[in-house]
């Protein structure tokens, strides 16, 4: 394997702040792409998050879409386009707050779509606000004492949820904390990308990842918070496979 | 046949549903809410049957974003609710006017606020031409009056929505959804010549990726260039579309002005003042925006008084007010809440306003 | 025959409870007028009315343009039940109409300015062996006493309506026209 830039990046530094797992979660969905041999057919969403600006970094056509709706925006695209390949890229709050309806019923409908999930259990963008996937005792600027399960309820592990739904096709939760995680992450979201290739229907890839800005850690210890508190919260594996 | 026989006798909702098919319509999602359960439900199998998508969302947000994915691909789509249902698409109308989608959304109006009734209604003139959504935006408004008009200005307004990259929102209400009357079946023909569609997602193919978007963070002047070359577009729409229908205007001296159901309405009213020699018009606005002000201002040469009629409290009222520009002093009749007008109940008005 | 007061643009009222077959009715009627060449609307009762005390349809025919296909007081009423007559005998116009299915309707009609047309339309409908085109021995009832409609027109929309999708039911409504038809008392 040559370790070089995937087609399916633009040749451009990234706003993610050092330590972020954007960066690799990028580098991954960009080549299964180009693995694939897909770029030119696909479509790519933007969430609202620290992602919304992918389409500044993807080589391929983008659009960007309105807080947790991209499922169904996805959705309006692969009905018109079925030969094209549609994947959404959320982070959680975009995913599993505001977009929980769209996400389930996108996922049960069966949409021959692919969703890269980026849980970091906190809101970026807007500052370190509590996520749906907060653990608890988590802090956040909206949890200052860390996330009660009396006020805010336990987090939502979207994986385990979805599990249940007969529609679902593949569901996989991965890490970008070492590098054998980051290995088994380009796995599944290839994996994931083929499912819909192959018309298997819907396929979605959790993938746990760093934001030290927000957790207030640095780069290596926010790595560290993913493998020591991450994983025991949200284990790594395969939900469902159906294809 | 004859030309009674080649009518349609459908529903105002299904007539719209059939209008857009013929019209290209190839996508539409939407999400049951009384009383336009008609469109779904005929969308549900006459557009499969055309060889397009009906997706029942699980939401009218989901609806409004399934489209605003639709028409990024290019998609002639379509939406349709009533008053509650448009509230909460708001958000995805935004979105869709900033990116500059082309689609078509449909409100058959109910009583309104809050869950309101499930009668007619026209409470929602105010969300529909002030913008509905947030930020600087418009839609284009058009405000069919009976079913033969619906046929025609759902076919057109597909033919708008491309043209100017926009979206237009039909504006009818329980009354012309549910009623069901002879329609001519006018096959559909492009009323303007149409663009390229040369910003479309498909996939990058044999060309550069492209990107539709609504924000505009960097740099920091980018969006208020956006917002200008929106202005403009609005501009250039209000100046090209005048859709207006004028009834015994040149001599009236009370011109009546009201629109979709309510002026159908009011035209009976105004031949019972004919028949008696008052001399009253009709304004009827058929685009609610772009508002034609013109219309207002050219009757003033002969009109004393305006009386405006609508079922609500009273929203295009002030449009019609700045469209008179103070010339003339400006009456109301209508209630909301699901009130309905009769032609008697609106000629008692006019005479009263007439002869004060 | 009873002719309407104001034969430039009649509004017609067809009442009963669910599965009567008002709407069914007043398609009819509106097809039957559209025959005819007439302009006419068709407006039915929607949403929580559909479930429990009367349906109805209203349908308005014109010699020019409809101005309001809602219906406030009804010129004629296709009355096929009591709550029905108790309902929209209040509202009638003066003068107006009532074509009453005395089957279903144990009172006579109260207000001297109303013309009634009778009809057993339910037991002449259950003889037929159809109880449910009890709203076409009305209908048959109405163009009798009204003039309202040609025979012939509600004859040929019936055919119209069914031949393609449920040809099995043409004979038996066209049967039920006819028989309201014979049978109204004016």
């Amino acid at each position: 394997m040559k370790f070089a830039r995937p087609e399916t990046l633009y040749d451009t530094p990234t706003h993610y702040c050092s330590g972020c797992g954007h960066g690799v979660a990028h580098r991954l969905v960009a080549q299964a792409i180009d693995d694939l041999g897909i770029r030119e057919r696909v479509i790519g969403t933007a969430p609202v998050g620290c992602a919304v600006l992918m389409y500044d970094y993807f080589n391929c056509d983008i659009i960007e879409c309105s807080h947790g709706r991209s499922p169904a925006a996805a959705t309006g695209i692969k009905r018109c386009l079925p030969d094209r390949i549609v994947f959404t890229y959320q982070g959680d709050g975009d995913l599993a707050a505001i977009g929980t309806a769209e996400t389930i019923h996108t996922a049960n409908r069966g949409e021959n779509i692919t969703v890269i999930f980026i849980n970091n259990a906190i809101y970026g963008m807007t500052g370190g606000q509590m996520a749906p996937t907060t653990m608890l005792g988590q802090t956040s600027t909206t949890t200052p004492d860390g996330r009660d399960v009396k006020l805010q309820g336990p987090p939502i592990k979207v994986c385990e949820l979805l599990s249940s739904l007969d529609g679902v096709t593949y569901l996989e939760r991965v890490a970008v904390s070492t590098p054998r995680d980051v290995i088994r992450a380009g796995q599944a979201i290839k994996k994931a990308f083929q499912y819909q290739i192959d018309g298997k229907g819907f396929s979605l890839v959790e993938v746990l990842s760093m934001c030290p800005t927000d957790w207030k850690l640095t780069p290596a210890k926010a790595v560290d918070f993913v493998n020591n508190e991450m994983k025991s919260v949200f284990p790594p594996g395969v939900y469902k496979d159906a294809g | 046949m004859n030309s009674t026989t080649e009518k349609l006798f459908i529903k105002g909702n299904e007539v719209m549903c059939e209008a857009a098919v013929r019209a290209g319509c190839g996508f539409f999602a939407g999400y049951p809410i009384t009383p336009q359960n008609e469109v779904p439900e005929y969308m549900s199998w006459r557009l499969p049957e055309a060889g397009g998508v009906f997706l029942q969302a699980e939401s009218e947000i989901a609806a409004i974003n399934m489209l605003f994915g639709a028409a990024a691909t290019g998609t002639r789509c379509m939406t349709s609710s009533s008053s509650p249902g448009i509230s909460l698409k708001q958000e995805g109308i935004s979105y869709i006017a900033g990116a500059e989608l082309p689609c078509v959304i449909a409100n058959i109006q109910r009583g309104g606020p809050g869950l309101g009734n499930i009668r007619g209604a026209q409470g929602d003139y105010f969300q529909a031409t002030k913008g509905g959504g947030h930020g600087d935006y418009r839609l284009i408004v058009l405000a069919p009056a009976t079913c033969q008009e619906l046929w025609q200005l759902t076919m057109n307004a597909f033919d708008y929505a491309d043209y100017y990259r926009n979206p237009v929102l039909i504006l009818g209400d329980g009354i012309l959804g549910q009623m069901t009357e002879p329609v001519k079946p006018i096959p559909y023909k492009p009323i303007v010549e149409l663009p390229e569609k040369d910003w479309i997602l498909n996939g990058c193919k044999g060309r550069k990726p492209r990107v539709i978007r609504t924000l505009f963070l960097h740099p920091s002047d980018a969006l208020t260039q956006h917002n200008q070359h929106l202005q403009e577009k609005y501009q250039k729409i209000h100046q090209e579309l005048k859709l207006v229908e004028q009834v015994n205007t040149e001599d009236a001296k009370l011109v009546v002005t009201a629109y979709g159901s309510t002026a159908r309405i009011a035209k009976g009213a105004i031949q019972m003042a004919r028949r008696k020699g008052m001399k009253v018009g009709l304004i009827r606005p058929i685009a609610l925006w772009p508002f034609p002000d013109q219309a207002y201002l050219s009757a003033l040469g002969t009109a004393k008084k305006i009386l405006v009629c609508e079922m609500s409290q009273g929203q295009m009222i002030e449009d019609v007010r700045l469209a008179c520009q103070c010339k003339c002093p400006v009456e109301f009749f209508g209630y909301g809440g699901g009130w309905y007008p009769t032609p008697e109940k609106i000629f008692d008005r006019i005479q009263a306003v007439y002869e004060e | 025959m009873i002719k309407p007061i104001n034969d430039n643009e009649i509004k017609i009222i067809i009442a009963g409870f669910g599965g009567q077959g008002v709407v069914l009715a007043g398609n009819v009627i509106a097809k039957a007028a559209m025959l005819e060449d007439k302009n006419v609307t068709l407006m039915v009762s929607y949403g929580a009315e559909m479930r429990g005390g009367t349906a109805n349809s209203t349908v308005v025919i014109s010699h020019t343009e409809v101005a309001s296909p809602y219906v406030e007081i009804p010129d004629i009423a296709v009355i096929l039940n009591r709550p029905s007559l108790d309902r929209f005998e209040p509202v009638m116009a003066t003068g107006g109409i009532l074509v009453l299915n005395t089957s279903l309707v144990n009172r006579s009609v109260k207000r001297s300015d109303l013309k009634a047309a009778a009809i057993e339309a339910t037991d002449i409908a259950r003889q037929l062996g159809a109880i449910r085109s009890a709203n076409m021995v009305a209908l048959g009832a109405l163009a009798e006493a009204t003039g309202l409609l040609k025979p012939d027109s509600l004859i040929q929309t019936v055919r119209d309506m069914f031949e393609e999708k449920k040809p099995q039911f043409v004979e038996i409504n066209i049967r039920a026209l006819r028989a309201g038809m014979e049978a109204v008392h004016v």
